[in-house]
């Protein structure tokens, strides 16, 4: 029986609205869980363009999507979140008493009276590529993500991919594997130099493979794979494997929130201006997933929307506490939550 | 100047276009449905295009980044383009482009 955790408020999403929205909850005296499906903190910000520069946050000139993300970790540290990683928010239900809870793919569940969806454009999942029967073979030789290494413990592994997670697998793999060998399309890799120094030494060595060449399909019975279809300058010729494993990036589907109950416009909730509130009470919306007349997708906005909805979560969550406005500034119940004081 | 795009219906529209601005920019500011998720930032092809035959040798090469997103698209052409990575000049004045399917929101 996996433990039931109990908070305040549930936050589907750990981008940058969904860390800042921790920051004013805890400023009233809320705690929270974030639940993201990336390993990481930061959404889009540490996933898609973790060394862009953004040029439209309040009082930083310049800052790149990590060195936000970073930034807000340390900002909201004061307040403890727990988050919940490399977990999907799959189902959601309402309790006999009121509160909600909230079930991961990962058998996680947490309750609480508030939810708060900063999903941004949805969850992140694996790009696919262009093979046309490829989901035959998924889950037995095809992979785009490696969650136990025995699976390819002995295998002829092709990897596909110019990626960090290309590298680094083919670095993890190649003691286990009895022969990995790396497909990109061509000899330049958007990965830690030092991977990509590591593998070329590997292949020089002997140990790996690295082939310049385009994918074409995949070969064997399925779900068995017997070997990778490439194409190269030389021509065609097939890689003989029995796992195949593709990193080609992420890209974001609504996925199961789609399913909990919520109106939806056009893949966004809509929600009112003045507590971001979805139509189900108690379920709120912040950020890029949210839609009302005169939104703008922002970080900026969505840090706005926090501050609002916090207010009214508070309401629901301490319905016999008066709710005091203050300022970081002056108060010192603040800067004791803050722990500065 | 001018940019000529053709939606996921197959409805053309004829739009004033901006120097300097991208193309996925100008479809967006114009209200035509397009994903473009990542913003801009070459992260996610989400604002794949295909263009006009003979606008194909005329537009900027590909950088790298670019290939290393269209290269895993299911509905690639020779003609594919990421819409946020070509930028309008005067010599792409009467650009035409298609949203490709992989760009439907």
């Amino acid at each position: 029986m996996t433990q039931t955790h109990k908070t305040d408020v549930i936050i589907i999403g750990a981008g940058p609205c969904g860390l800042f929205t921790v920051f004013e909850l805890g400023l009233l005296g809320l705690s929270a869980h974030l639940i993201d499906i990336l390993d990481k903190p930061g959404g889009q910000c540490a996933e898609l363009y973790p060394e862009k520069p953004i040029y439209d946050i309040p009082a930083w000139p310049v800052i790149s999507g990590q060195g936000l993300t970073d930034r807000l970790m340390e900002q909201i540290a004061p307040f403890s979140p727990v988050f919940h990683f490399g977990e999907m928010a799959e189902s959601l239900e309402k309790l006999p008493d009121g509160t909600w809870r909230i079930s991961t793919d990962a058998g996680t569940t947490v309750d609480a009276p508030v939810i708060v969806l900063a999903a941004g454009g949805g969850s992140f999942v694996p790009k696919k590529p262009t093979i046309e029967n490829i989901g035959a073979y998924e889950g037995e030789s095809v992979f785009y993500a490696v969650r136990k290494m025995d699976a390819f413990r002995g295998k002829r592994v092709v990897i596909a991919g110019g990626g960090d997670s290309a590298l680094d697998w083919t670095l993890n793999l190649q003691p286990v594997a009895e022969r990995v060998t790396l497909l990109h399309h061509r000899d330049g890799f958007r990965a830690a130099p030092h991977s990509v120094a590591r593998m070329k030494e590997l292949a020089s060595e002997g140990k790996i493979d690295f082939v310049v060449g385009k994918l074409n399909s995949l070969a064997g019975d399925a779900p068995r794979l017997s070997g990778v279809s490439i194409t190269t300058e030389k021509g065609s010729e097939i890689l003989p494997a029995d796992r195949f494993l593709a990193f080609f990036g992420l890209t974001m589907k609504l996925g199961p929130i789609a399913n909990f109950g919520l109106n939806f416009a056009e893949n966004l909730i809509p929600v009112d201006t003045e507590k971001f509130e979805t139509s189900v009470p108690g379920i709120f919306a912040v950020g890029d997933i949210n839609f009302y007349p005169g939104k703008l997708k922002l970080i900026l906005s969505g840090f706005h929307e926090a501050a609002l909805m916090s207010q009214a979560a508070f309401r629901i969550c301490r319905p016999n506490e008066k709710l005091r406005f203050q300022y970081t500034t002056s108060s010192t119940q603040l800067q004791q939550r803050l722990k500065v004081a | 100047m001018r940019l000529c795009v053709t939606d996921h219906s197959g409805a053309e529209h004829e739009l004033e276009a901006l120097p300097g601005w991208r193309v996925m920019e100008i479809i967006r500011d114009w209200e035509i449905p397009i994903k473009a998720e990542c913003g801009g930032a070459c992260a996610c092809a989400t604002c794949h295009v295909y263009v006009d035959e003979e606008w194909c040798d005329r537009l900027p090469k590909k950088t790298d980044e670019e290939i290393d997103q269209l290269e895993v698209l299911a509905d690639l052409k020779p003609n594919s383009r990421l819409s946020c990575q070509v930028l309008m000049s005067e010599e792409l004045d009467g650009l035409k482009v298609a949203l490709a399917p992989g760009s439907r929101p």
